[in-house]
């Protein structure tokens, strides 16, 4: 069963035209790349609710989500940037994905304690997110993404901002925490070739619409859309 | 419907502002169709508060700014110094202090027995210099206009980037052509907005111009519409003046328009001004000491003559009259109803605001409420008072609803505060987490508990401790309703003044600084924290 289904989703803004249709069985992570304004960022944000579609449907475990407010459809999602509120602190922002109120039960206090022993972050959990180095506010929300406990995960280019080296341990977190959780992810980059480390699927957008979508290895090494091949062109020479 | 539900809140305030103002006016209005305005304008007792009103304001505004760019130039040329950020601080005590405290200061300095005249006895000129009449207006607005306009004026001079300074450093500039190619162009499009604020201010002063005026010559339309109620019952002549009042107010208000606009955009960045390349030179030096050591004296002189003359005046005496505990009691009652409801109006129109920008997108829509509501400083206080006290006199509730009526003038007047101080930081909030919001579902209640009010609270209880302070320290209503059995703290040491009970106001002023001075702290200690 496909965890996420996206059928004739369509969406417009003047004379741009975003149309998407996208399958994607559990448990599977997939990269979403292509250049700016081709609608990656948009897409995430229709499926997460804070679009509304022009028409179109999107069913998440085979039960239709159009309807739901974006609090309740069972996605969690990493912004760009504000992904923590910066009075709170580190542990306070983690509890939000527990109880939105942080009324916390032994549970969910629980909970806590294993999203920061996996993002590694026990040791600085009191700290507010202006005192922790970029990648550890990243893996914050990460955590705070893991107690939602939801099945699946939208990445909006979280970890851009982010050197090299962070940005790939980043990707491994998630790739791990994604096997030990089965969550099936969403993650929109433009580095087509570090995101292909972690995604089972690669899909190329371009002007709202895909225009390739396969097996990164077979997209990356022999890409057949002539859009594709002059962005890869482009993402290797930067 | 779900913009209806979301903007309920706003509507109320704006409908509540408009009745209270729009109220006030259509009675005032009503009243003055009795006097013919063509007539009215052909006398001449009305020509002359009208040609003295424009007149002292201009000059005000000019004496103040002018002096203000001198000084802010000296203050930003020097950016470290042992004291300046105290300087800086006590600067915003003038805009605080009650304006009939402040003038008690000021005659303590400048008049007929003051330290000045004092000091030119000894060269033999004996009392050759009066406060009372234009110099004291003039005297009295630049204490309170001088350090305003610093404060406005210095955010933009420090703004300058450091890359700037650099650069004009290596092009060999002179402290002139800094000025005129740097620093001119980044203040200037403040300059006419914080000269029309000046202005406004002066215009519409009331306690300055009704202690320091003394006579009709020197009268304005505030004073003679206070003195059309309260002195001549001439219900007509105080309409009159009060629509006049409106009338020109509502011009000058029209350019607020821009100012508030301009404000908005400004970054609040400070930029150390060490790279500039105008500093080490002694003769600018020694103009800088100059200026920064006259202002201070200017500014700090009449506040350390409050404290010495309160100190050494009948204290005991003062403070076991009862009179003087029940006109704290009112004026505290005043403050914080004052305070309560400015708090209410000014997050009912924030709340709807946010929504307007977050929902709807209505970014035009979110600009003019805002708008609606800071314009209220623009309107004469004496406007609306004339209007409640015109209600009163008809209902025959004048000793009745006299605290609510002055409460509510007074939080319509400290609205714009209020607003300005608490919507960006409220605003920005809602920008930056409406997405994690919404994803969280944080929302109502819950979402102004965990995540608004830490983000406000602290720029909320500067501006409620500051209307407050204000409030309890406003003489211009409070002197309009000023009835048998109901007077308030300011209202009763310009009483005491009037009786050449000087001894007596000394520790009053004292006493009624220090209650506004607590009042700020206790609103910060509880809100801020």
């Amino acid at each position: 069963m496909n965890a996420l289904s996206v059928k004739n989703l369509c969406l417009k803004f003047g004379d741009w035209t975003l149309e998407v249709s996208i399958e994607l069985a559990a448990g599977r992570c997939l990269g979403i790349i292509g250049p700016s304004g081709a609608g990656k960022s948009t897409l995430l944000s229709l499926i997460a609710g804070f679009e509304t579609p022009y028409s179109g449907d999107i069913f998440i475990d085979a039960q239709s989500i159009n309807d739901l407010e974006p609090s309740h459809r069972p996605l969690t999602f990493m912004f760009q940037e504000n992904n923590l509120f910066n009075h709170l602190t580190l542990y306070e922002n983690i509890a939000l994905g527990c109880h939105p109120g942080l009324k916390l039960s032994q549970v969910d206090q629980h909970q806590i304690e294993i999203a920061l022993s996996a993002t590694e972050l026990s040791s600085i959990a009191t700290r507010k997110p202006s005192d922790v180095s970029g990648g550890e506010r990243q893996r914050a929300a990460l955590a705070r993404c893991l107690c939602q406990k939801q099945p699946l995960l939208l990445l909006d280019e979280p970890f851009a901002s982010l050197d090299p080296r962070l940005r790939s341990q980043m990707h491994q977190l998630v790739n791990v925490l994604r096997k030990q959780h089965g969550l099936t992810v969403l993650v929109v980059s433009h580095m087509p070739h570090e995101v292909a480390h972690i995604a089972d699927e690669l899909l190329f957008m371009q002007d709202g619409k895909i225009k390739e979508h396969g097996d990164p290895d077979q997209l990356l090494e022999n890409p057949i859309h002539p859009q594709l091949i002059n962005y890869l062109e482009f993402t290797a020479n930067r | 419907m779900r913009v209806l539900s979301g903007m309920w809140s706003g509507i109320a305030v704006v409908v509540f502002l408009l009745i209270v103002i729009g109220g006030s006016i259509t009675l005032t209005a009503m009243t003055s169709t009795s006097v013919s305005l063509s007539s009215a304008l052909a006398d001449p007792y009305l020509i002359g508060v009208i040609r003295f009103t424009i007149g002292q304001a201009v000059l005000s505004t000019v004496i103040s700014v002018g002096l203000a760019l001198i000084v802010t130039r000296a203050l930003a040329r020097r950016s470290k110094f042992p004291g300046r950020r105290l300087l800086i601080s006590l600067m915003g005590l003038p805009v605080v202090m009650p304006v009939i405290v402040a003038i008690f200061g000021i005659t303590a300095v400048f008049g007929k027995s003051g330290l000045l005249n004092q000091l030119l006895s000894l060269f033999g000129m004996e009392q050759s210099f009066t406060v009372y009449g234009l110099t004291g207006i003039l005297l009295a607005h630049t204490f309170f206009n001088l350090p305003l306009t610093i404060r406005l004026l210095l955010p933009a001079w420090e703004s300058i980037s450091r890359e700037n300074w650099r650069l004009a450093s290596m092009l060999g500039m002179s402290s002139r052509q800094l000025f005129r190619l740097l620093e001119w162009p980044s203040i200037s499009d403040r300059l006419p907005g914080i000269c029309l604020i000046v202005f406004l201010l002066c215009f519409t002063s009331f306690a300055v111009v009704l202690t320091l005026g003394g006579g009709p010559a020197a009268t304005t339309i505030e004073v003679a519409i206070y003195q059309a109620l309260r002195y001549d019952f001439e219900l007509s002549q105080a309409a009159l003046l009060a629509f006049l009042q409106l009338s020109l107010c509502t011009v000058a208000a029209l350019g607020l328009l821009k100012w508030f606009r301009v404000f908005a955009a400004t970054s609040g960045r400070k930029v150390d001004a060490s790279d500039r390349p105008d500093i080490h030179s002694t003769t600018g030096k020694a103009i800088d000491v100059f200026c920064i050591g006259i202002c201070a004296i200017f500014l700090l002189l009449p506040i350390a003559m409050i404290f010495y003359s309160g100190i050494r005046g009948p204290i005991y005496k003062v403070i076991s009259d009862p009179i003087l505990w029940l006109a704290s009691g009112r004026s505290l009652i005043i403050a914080i109803l004052a305070t309560v409801i400015s708090m209410l109006l000014a997050m009912g129109l924030i709340k709807s605001v946010r929504f307007l920008r977050e929902k709807t997108k209505q970014q035009k829509g979110a600009e003019l409420a805002l708008t609606i509501g800071s314009m209220t400083v623009a309107i004469p206080p004496m406007v609306i008072g004339t209007g409640f006290f015109l209600i009163a006199l008809r209902t025959h509730t004048l000793a009745h609803a006299t605290l609510i009526m002055i409460a509510l003038v007074n939080a319509v007047m400290v609205l714009p505060y209020l607003i300005r101080s608490i919507s960006p930081p409220y605003i920005q909030a809602g920008e930056q987490y409406y997405k994690l919001c919404r994803h969280l579902g944080l929302s109502g209640l819950q979402r102004f508990r965990l995540i608004d009010w830490p983000i406000i609270r602290k720029p909320t209880a500067f501006a409620v401790g500051l209307g407050g302070a204000l409030s309890f320290g406003d003489m211009g209503v409070a002197a309009l309703f000023d009835t048998d059995g109901q007077v308030t703290l300011p209202v009763m040491l310009y009483h005491q003044l009037g009786a050449y009970q000087f001894d007596e106001a000394s520790v009053t002023a004292v006493f009624l600084l220090l209650l506004c001075v607590a009042f700020f702290w206790a609103i910060n200690q509880i809100i801020g924290r």
